[in-house]
């Protein structure tokens, strides 16, 4: 006899329940959309929904439903024609405040999304979009923090009033140059005691004529400067990512010194790079208002601690060498209006380093101009810099403070957004690419999918011919096992691509293994003359621990893929290893139920049909 | 249906004077292809620039080529891909001053659509720095020698060193011949063909596995029978299963091969290759080696026999 007890078929039921449920929503395509996120990342006012449907019925543009999601709003509509008559109707009603970014949302009905059921995402070979391996200069960035450290050791000497011959960068270090022995033991005492100069190695050394100080930035120091760098570099990133109006993008860590950048959907790749790959930077200034610019701009004799710009208007400009604030310390900016005067204003917010800078700067110099420039560095070293706007300090200000002057709103947004979006903590490079257009994504999935179904039939064909109602017992379980795959792949959010696709077919040609080995035993434990249901018994029994560690070795060599892949090869990896586990249990549980059903309960069973 | 309608008996070891002197020509071959042909590498590893557009009509190649020299690529290769109206056009990797990778595409397709009516539409742009391609070669490398290691000592716990021994030679065979036919025919060797070799150690080793659990269970059932002996009746006790399971599996990647268009096509192409080579290892390497290190009955005695598996059995 062979019988499972009843509790074994119910965990089957349920496992296949399970498996067709999770694995449902990718039956459902997907519905255009548009997705509303506040351009500042705040949450969205309850009340929009109004402001927005309003907009929709002046333009006749009726939706299918609406979602809030934290501080997203999605609306589905029927048709892309509708979605993009939408899009202009909405962002013209709610103006510069929100991004209205183009979208694809799954069509899953809310009772599937409501137990968590959710389809694959597609992977950019898949769906056309943009990807980037960017990679962080870190020489420069550490070149970037000799030089503040450099600027903060001078201004922190003047404060104290402690005259010094020099300050400057030496190689990976720096060194200040000072008259006396005083002076020196009192700049090293500042040095420990200063927040701003903290990090540091210092050594005395003596010149003939004066007393030196040579210092080295701390290795912990420099590993910590590249973690936050790289931290704000992903923040900026998803900023700028942000104001393009990317539907989902990825941006993540990957290594020491690497940032992926992912922008699913994106079509214009070109504009793409442009934003994303802009490393641009912030600079505060104060205007050199001893010495007149356009003397200096005639006679080429520019001031030692100035240096000369353009202004916005293409205009002489003089600026102190001395920073007041880099873009790295500024948190927020935005667009508004004076509600005094009604001018158009930028509101900024910086850290609290920055805020204290600010503060010491704008109290010795009301009245007195500050200029922002905005600095692009351009691959091989070149590098553009221009001066954004310029301002009069009217009072002391440090957390926050307006910039007015300007000449519209336009100019105000404008110069809002190259804030907020504007800096790097340190200049980025893309060491990959690899763009899909959207007709190449859309041939691949047809490809994709008519490959797997064609090979899939054959296989089924084969094994029916092959092993009669034993072969069409495993094309159950094979059938059963790609509905398992697919919903654990959903279930986990796993992202397919070619390769992952690939990964599917090659687990179905793997998964017939198993059941292949387990009816080859089945037959020669026929042939050696033993009873069909004993045969049964020990085909299954016998076959196990060959299934086992055949997968078992699969597996392992699955696993390393994973570690050492990268990307697609990650996603052929857990697909394998997903399969293999899927494929146990479909092969071996899934195949032996049924062969029990049909079998198992006949007392005399004359014949298999194997 | 069956293949195999009756017991089979070949008598598989009495050629494997044969399948050695086969084993040794394809393995020198494969080193002399691939040391003097090279492997053809992709942009993944060699770095540089791809890009693949489609034109609303096919282009002469010759005027493309001539358009992207005058743009300053003059190192650029254009090749059609596919249809006859879509182009790759491969770049190596350029040390030009002041210039980025985001500028190479773009010069590239501004120069394209020089001249052309109608939208010459980009399909794929991939860029590889110099960097990553040294870095992923590493990895892959690192993936083949970790997924062996990994593999011997699995195989030393659950049977024997010498199957360790002989499980991992086959796999070298595999890995060895496998990349001289893709060197011999000039396949391209990116990523995805990195994935299909460790799919395709995955593949030879289930078999190679399947045979020597055989032979593990069939040294104590055949007492009086030499060890020639034995592994040749667990040859051909797995043989139809052997058979089947290629078959199923180059069934599938078959379809995958004609059907799964050309990104997929290298993949397709080095598992069709390793499928065929990973049987013959099983049986011929693998075992052979077993033979050859002195494999006997006495080997296994310490293993325990599956019963304490077979209680777990669902």
């Amino acid at each position: 006899m062979n019988q499972y007890p009843a509790w074994k078929y119910l965990l089957i039921l349920m496992v296949l329940l399970m498996g067709v449920v999770y694995a449902l929503p990718n039956l459902f395509g997907e519905d255009p959309a548009l997705q509303i996120t506040s351009a500042r990342g705040f949450a969205i006012p309850l009340d929009i929904d109004a402001n927005i449907e309003d907009a929709l019925v002046s333009e006749n543009v009726g939706f299918k439903n609406k979602e809030r999601a934290g501080n997203r709003m999605l609306y589905r509509f029927d048709s892309a024609d509708d979605q993009l008559r939408a899009a202009d109707a909405i962002k013209a009603a709610l103006g510069e405040q929100y991004v209205v970014a183009l979208n694809l949302a799954h069509a899953t009905p809310t009772w599937l999304r409501s137990l968590g059921g959710k389809p694959m995402t597609m992977g950019l070979d898949l769906q056309g979009g943009v990807h980037f391996l960017m990679q962080v200069d870190m020489d420069t960035a550490r070149s970037q923090q000799l030089d503040r450290y450099v600027d903060d050791m001078r201004s922190a000497l003047r404060d104290e009033r402690i005259r010094y011959v020099s300050v400057r960068r030496e190689g990976n270090g720096l060194l200040a140059l000072l008259r006396s022995e005083e002076d020196r033991a009192a700049t090293l005492s500042l040095m420990r005691k200063d927040q701003s100069l903290q990090g540091l190695i210092t050594n005395e050394m003596e010149t003939e004529e004066y007393f030196g100080i040579s210092a080295t930035v701390q290795e912990q120091q420099l590993l910590e400067l590249q973690q936050t760098a790289l931290k704000q570099n992903i923040t900026t990133l998803r900023n700028r990512v942000n104001e393009i109006g990317v539907a989902e993008p990825v941006i993540q860590q990957q290594g020491a010194d690497r940032v992926v950048v992912q922008l699913p959907g994106v079509q214009d790749t070109v504009q793409a790079k442009k934003i994303i790959g802009a490393t641009a930077t912030l600079e505060y200034r104060a205007v050199d208002e001893a010495n007149d610019a356009f003397t200096a701009a005639q006679s080429g004799r520019v001031p030692p601690e100035s240096r000369l710009y353009n202004d916005t208007t293409g205009q002489p400009i003089l600026l102190k060498k001395r920073l007041i604030v880099s873009g790295d310390q500024l948190i927020g900016a935005s667009s508004g209006f004076d509600q005094q005067t009604g001018q158009p204003q930028v509101s900024v917010t910086l850290d609290g380093v920055g805020a204290k800078r600010m503060l010491d700067f704008t109290r010795d110099n009301v009245g007195n101009r500050m200029a922002v420039v905005y600095i692009e560095q351009k691959p091989g070293g070149r590098k553009i810099e221009e001066v954004i706007s310029v301002a009069v300090v009217r009072e002391p200000f440090g957390k926050r403070f307006q910039t007015t002057g300007l000449d519209s709103m336009a100019e105000a947004s404008q110069t809002a957004l190259l804030l907020r979006a504007g800096a790097l903590a340190a200049p980025m490079e893309i060491v990959e690419e690899r763009t899909v257009g959207p007709s190449l994504g859309a041939d691949n999935v047809e490809q994709g999918f008519k490959s797997v179904m064609i090979g899939f039939i054959l296989v089924l064909i084969f094994m029916a011919i092959y092993y009669r109602v034993f072969g069409l017992v495993a094309d159950m379980a094979l059938f059963a096992n790609l509905v398992l795959l697919i919903s654990l792949l959903s279930m986990l959010g796993a992202t397919l691509t070619m390769p992952g696709i690939a990964g599917i077919v090659l687990t179905v040609g793997m998964a017939v293994d198993a059941n292949v080995l387990i009816f080859e035993r089945i037959r020669e434990e026929l042939r050696n003359g033993n009873t069909p249901q004993a045969s049964i018994r020990a085909g299954y029994d016998k076959a196990f621990s060959t299934i086992a560690d055949a997968n078992i070795t699969t597996l392992i060599a699955a696993f390393v893929l994973f570690l050492f892949g990268t990307g697609p090869i990650k996603g052929f990896a857990v697909t394998l290893s997903l399969g293999i586990v899927t494929s146990m249990f479909t092969a071996i549980m899934g195949t032996r139920a049924v062969i029990n059903l049909i079998y198992g309960g006949q007392k005399r069973v004359r014949k298999l049909a194997i | 249906m069956k293949f195999l309608n009756r017991k089979t008996n070949i008598d598989f070891m009495g050629k494997r004077k044969i399948a050695f002197v086969v084993s040794i020509v394809l393995i020198v071959g494969s080193l002399v292809t691939l040391f003097t042909r090279d492997l053809n590498f992709g942009l993944d590893f060699t770095g540089g620039t791809l890009i693949e557009v489609s034109y609303p009509e096919a282009p002469v190649i010759s005027e493309v080529r001539s358009k992207l020299a005058d743009a300053g690529m003059t190192e650029a290769v254009v090749q059609t891909f596919g249809a006859a109206s879509e182009i790759i056009v491969r770049i190596p990797p350029r040390e030009v001053e002041g210039e980025s990778s985001a500028e190479i595409s773009t010069v590239v397709l501004g120069a394209l659509q020089q001249g052309v009516d109608g939208e010459v539409a980009m399909r794929r742009v991939e860029f590889v720095g110099p960097q990553v391609g040294d870095e992923l070669t590493e990895q892959g490398i690192l993936a083949v020698v970790y997924a062996l290691i990994g593999i011997f000592l699995y195989v030393m716990i659950r049977f024997q060193w010498r199957f360790s021994v002989g499980a991992v030679t086959a796999l070298v065979h595999d890995i060895i011949v496998t990349l001289g036919v893709l060197a011999l025919l000039q396949v391209e060797f990116d990523l995805t063909v990195v994935a299909a070799l460790l799919a395709v150690i995955g593949y030879s080793l289930n078999d190679t596995i399947v045979l020597f659990d055989r032979i593990r269970e069939n040294f104590p059932r055949l007492r009086k029978a030499s060890p020639l002996e034995v592994v040749n009746t667990s040859v051909n006790e797995t043989l139809s299963r052997t058979l089947m399971t290629s078959m199923t599996t180059l069934l599938v990647l078959i379809a995958l091969f004609i059907f799964g268009g050309e990104i997929i096509n290298s993949f397709a192409f080095t598992l069709i290759i390793g499928v065929l080579v990973g049987t013959y290892s099983s049986i011929y390497v693998a075992s052979t080696t077993l033979l050859e290190l002195g494999v006997s009955k006495f080997d296994l005695l310490a293993v325990e026999k599956e019963g304490a598996v077979v209680d777990q059995n669902p």
